[in-house]
């Protein structure tokens, strides 16, 4: 029996989770995949935004706004990087000026701290790439950046350090309610790594709460309970990475005056140095469909050329898609009285990402208001020491490092500076996958994709969790790299 | 290799040779097929007997030093240079060096084909290394991107190896490889080529499932289901290095004592040619400590 | 029956076209010297392939050996080849040209190591 059950392992998940570990409470955590976070939560900008271009009375905008306050603490305790670098609203005619102010004010009204209107000669100044037409730009600093699978990891490791229990590879594919007694039980068919256990197998795990985070999913999950009032609509969103030797190409994220809809497409930093672009925002059908298309590149090309008129096509080195899980146009957190117990948080679209850690405390005032009663541990640990990364040291520390332990001279990914250990290290920190290993590590991020270090990567996995060769998969069951290896 | 020997025989006696991989012979050694020496050792080698003739050599000259597992990762402006390797960082600042880090692979996202981005997606010389060092299979149904020689010469063995090499897949008019690996890797097990196509599209969720080609002057398509794709899409010099050491144009270092040659110089067809231009790297650099 | 094909001898890469009935070549043309007429002759009446792949190893220090036919096999009989060399296994160090698979398919034929293994 568990007081909370959490269903997916994304940054609202882990946020939950961890925010819950401060409790005496049985908490466990499903996600269906192999890994945390690879859901929405993998695929997307990285922006701890500031909160504006949010509508006054939102929950995204008042979540956004303490999830950037939240953020940047938790991020400290788990020694997680975050970069406040600060962003730019662009315009570039005198008519656009109301609506700049207007944001501005609207931001204000939700509590965004120190805005300000910058002129053409602060921009020349500050962000020399940018395009000298533009005319003025609304100044946010306190936009930052993250790395989003690092902090979901973190998150989850915490949680985790803290007694919950994280179960992956775990579907839920039924809710129902106990007659009488206010449980919920909970079927979830595993398909879980190779080897440890057969997958289709069936259990059941029963809770006094439930929390249904599922993403593009939580739709489907809610239907389970017999919750039918929720779609979600998936919205694409295709980003385009550039080479880290444009490190310095802006500054600060640069965006362009926002519509209805989306924050339009934006020149972005990273929290790795690459700098990227996108996203673009088109509905579509299918909740699986990632695919990147050349009409999006050209859309975000034309689109962040406008602003940064240097860019060139050739420093892309990597593309992906992301998938906006859109329930109407704000976040759905509620308890759903028909089915007592059960807590729903869906329609995360952006910025769910830095709303995270304020989700969660609205999550832990619903479970109070419904009957649940926590008390604080004493023994919580706020803190995760950090994980090291050669690439992010000087090279003057090395030494230190190679006393410790000899095999952060073995490297591993020559372009990114990934040594064995490290790799090591996220197979011991939960990175089952090579992509689990090239998001908690940056093996294989680099400009070669892997051409190097794949086989390096995959022996060290075959040797820490006894895979063979067939059985390593890109990101869990059914993306085997390898079909036979002769043995 | 080359140019060490090169400079030991142009009377430079303290020569150190440091290599990442736990043996000598760099691309060489996954290049198991023949084609290799017909113009330095006037016979027709493959990639390792060719690298195996140089080993033996350097072995022989017992002033050249070996390290090998050893990675630089850090050149600076005066030639100072640092390497890892297991259990050891050194810092070294030679009196010239040569630099002959070979080239690595163009991907898949550099020529931005679009789609998803499911596992079986390999670039054709990781492939060439995992079928041929590792002896791992990456797939059974295979689209090969790129009609070089590199490409061909993985359509040939992956048909021999058992799986079914589905097309090669050619952008240019006309195959960029040897006529002779034309006929002996496609022709000989009748792999369709289709030139002035290029692959518009990847499918597949987990792992590819077909792919979408497009032909370039009709733009009419045609589907073709498999579960690998090889990008074999050409080579770019490795020269970070050079560029960390602050050389605005690697291939033409502005910083003296150093010396490019081989893959990393620019990229070549032939090892003969890499191994003649290397020698003159190698006499370069003695010619260079004897005048300093 | 009409037979087309490139000729590999020398970068020209001329086509060949062949006139050939039951395996044997009535008439040749398109070569512009002797060299692509033998090199025809012998692409259709016996073609003949030098076979590069590896063999795996046992107890040695790498995986896989690399080895080639020391010299050509008759191009038919390449992938029953690999099926014999795919069931073979090294158990000792060899040196480059050493002999791994003696008279391969009694074609009078060695296997050779093209690396030496320890
Ligand atoms: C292109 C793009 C750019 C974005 N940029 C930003 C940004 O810069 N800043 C920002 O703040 N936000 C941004 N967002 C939004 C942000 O990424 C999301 O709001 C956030 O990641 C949502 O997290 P989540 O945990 O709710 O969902 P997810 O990460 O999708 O987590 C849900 C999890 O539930 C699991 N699951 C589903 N069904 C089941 C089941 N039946 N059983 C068990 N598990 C299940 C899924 O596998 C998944 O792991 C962006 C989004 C996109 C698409
Ligand atoms: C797949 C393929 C097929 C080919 N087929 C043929 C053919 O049939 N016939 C032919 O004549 N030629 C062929 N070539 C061309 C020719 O073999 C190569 O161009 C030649 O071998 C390159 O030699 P190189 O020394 O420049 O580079 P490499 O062989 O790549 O050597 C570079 C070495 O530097 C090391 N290195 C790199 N960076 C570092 C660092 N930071 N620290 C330490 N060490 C480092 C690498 O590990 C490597 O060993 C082929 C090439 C390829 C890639
Ligand atoms: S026929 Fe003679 S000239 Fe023509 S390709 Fe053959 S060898 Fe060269």
């Amino acid at each position: 029996m568990y007081d909370v059950l959490i269903i997916g392992g994304g940054v609202t998940g882990a946020a939950i989770a961890r925010e819950l570990s401060r409790y005496r409470l049985k908490i466990a955590l499903l996600e269906k995949e192999t890994e945390l976070a690879f859901g929405v939560s993998k695929s997307n900008s990285g922006i701890i935004h500031p909160g504006t271009q949010n509508p006054p009375d939102s929950l995204k905008g008042k979540f956004c706004v303490l999830g950037n306050l939240l953020t940047r603490e938790i991020a400290k305790e788990l020694g997680v990087d975050f970069k406040e670098v600060g962003e730019l609203i662009v315009i570039f005619n005198e008519a656009d000026r109301p609506r700049l102010q207007q944001i501005k004010a609207e931001g204000e009204r939700l509590g965004v701290p120190r805005l300000r209107i910058v002129e053409r000669a602060w921009l020349r100044e500050h962000e020399p790439n940018l395009n000298p037409d533009a005319l003025a730009a609304l100044y946010a600093p306190t936009a930052g950046i993250i790395s989003p699978y690092r902090w979901v990891y973190a998150l989850a490791e915490n949680a985790a350090r803290n007694g919950v229990k994280i179960f992956l590879g775990h579907k839920v594919t039924g809710i129902t309610p106990e007659p009488g007694n206010r449980r919920l039980n909970v079927s979830v068919s595993r398909t879980e790594e190779p080897r440890r256990s057969v997958s289709g197998s069936e259990v059941t795990f029963r809770a006094r709460f439930v929390i249904n985070c599922a993403g593009l999913y939580a739709d489907e999950v809610a239907r389970l309970a017999g919750i039918d009032d929720l779609t979600i609509k998936p919205r694409k969103g295709e980003e385009f990475l550039l080479d880290k030797k444009r490190e310095h190409l802006v500054n600060h994220i640069i965006f362009p005056l926002p519509t209805p809809t989306t924050k339009g497409i934006l020149v972005i930093k990273t929290s790795d140095g690459n700098p990227m672009i996108g996203p673009t925002a088109e509905e579509v059908a299918d909740k699986e469909d990632r695919s990147t298309s050349d009409a999006g590149l050209q859309k975000v090309l034309a689109a962040t050329r406008q602003l940064v008129p240097s860019l060139s096509e050739n420093d892309i080195i990597a593309y992906f898609a992301g998938l906006r899980p859109v329930a109407g146009k704000d976040f759905i957190i509620r308890h759903e009285a028909k089915v007592p117990g059960l807590i729903t948080v869906a329609g995360i679209q952006s910025p769910g990402l830095t709303a995270g850690p304020a989700i969660a405390l609205l999550v832990v005032e619903l479970l109070k208001k419904h009957g649940l009663w926590p008390h604080r541990k004493l023994s919580f640990q706020h803190y995760r020491p950090k994980t090291t990364h050669l690439f992010s040291l000087p090279v003057t520390h090395l030494p230190f490092l190679l006393e410790q332990d000899p095999t952060y001279g073995e490297i591993v990914c020559r372009c990114e500076m990934v040594s064995a250990r490290e790799v090591r290290d996220a197979i011991k920190r939960g990175a089952r996958t090579l992509d689990g290993i090239k998001f908690r590590t940056r093996a294989q991020a680099g400009r070669c994709h892997g051409g190097f270090c794949t086989t390096r990567i995959m022996k060290i996995m075959i040797e820490e969790l006894k895979l063979k060769p067939t059985e390593i998969t890109k990101r869990g069951p059914g993306s085997n790299v390898i079909v036979e290896s002769r043995e | 290799m080359a140019a060490a020997l090169a400079a030991y025989q142009a009377g430079v006696k303290d020569i150190l040779l440091i290599e990442r991989d736990q043996y000598l012979g760099g691309i060489l050694n996954q290049c198991i097929h023949p084609g290799f020496g017909l113009h330095h050792f006037k016979t027709d080698l493959t990639g390792p007997e060719y690298a195996d003739r140089f080993i033996k050599q350097v072995a022989a000259a017992q002033e050249i030093e070996v390290s090998l597992r050893s990675f630089v990762v850090r050149l600076t402006a005066d030639r100072e240079l640092t390497y890892l390797k297991p259990g050891g960082m050194v810092t070294l600042q030679p009196r010239a060096l040569i630099m002959a880090t070979g080239c690595r692979e163009r991907t898949r996202e550099m020529i931005h084909i679009a789609g998803t981005r499911p596992a079986g997606i390999f670039p054709a010389g990781l492939a060439q290394k995992m079928v041929n060092i590792e002896g791992w299979l990456p797939g059974k149904e295979i689209v090969v991107i790129g009609s070089g020689d590199i490409g061909l010469i993985m359509a040939r063995r992956f048909t021999l190896e058992g799986a079914r090499v589905k097309a090669v897949v050619e952008i240019q008019k006309e195959s960029r490889g040897l006529v002779r690996n034309v006929v002996q890797c496609l022709e000989d097990f009748q792999i369709p080529l289709y030139l002035n196509h290029r692959v518009a599209l990847i499918h597949g969720r987990d792992r590819v499932e077909k792919v979408t080609v497009e032909n370039n002057e009709t733009k009419e398509t045609f589907e073709l289901t498999c579960d690998t794709v090889l990008v074999s899409v050409g080579l770019i010099p490795e020269n970070e290095l050079i560029e960390q050491a602050g050389s605005p144009d690697p291939a033409k270092p502005n910083l003296p004592g150093l010396f490019v040659c081989g893959n990393s110089l620019k990229v070549y067809d032939l090892v003969d040619n890499v191994t003649r231009d290397s020698q003159k790297a190698g006499e370069a650099a003695a010619e260079y400590l004897k005048n300093a | 029956m009409l037979r087309k094909m490139t000729c590999i001898e020398c970068p020209k890469g001329c086509q060949l076209e062949i006139n050939e009935e039951g395996g044997r070549v009535i008439s040749l043309t398109g070569n512009q010297c002797e060299k692509g007429l033998a090199y025809g002759r012998q692409e259709i009446e016996s073609p003949m392939r030098i076979l590069t792949t590896t063999v795996l190893t046992e107890g040695l220090d790498l995986k896989l050996v690399p080895v080639r036919t020391d010299k050509p096999i008759p191009k038919a009989r390449l992938l029953e080849a690999m099926a014999l060399i795919s069931g073979a296994r090294l158990t000792h160090p060899v040196a480059v040209g050493e002999v791994v698979i003696k008279d391969l398919l009694c074609l009078g034929v060695d296997l050779i190591a093209t690396r030496s293994v320890q």
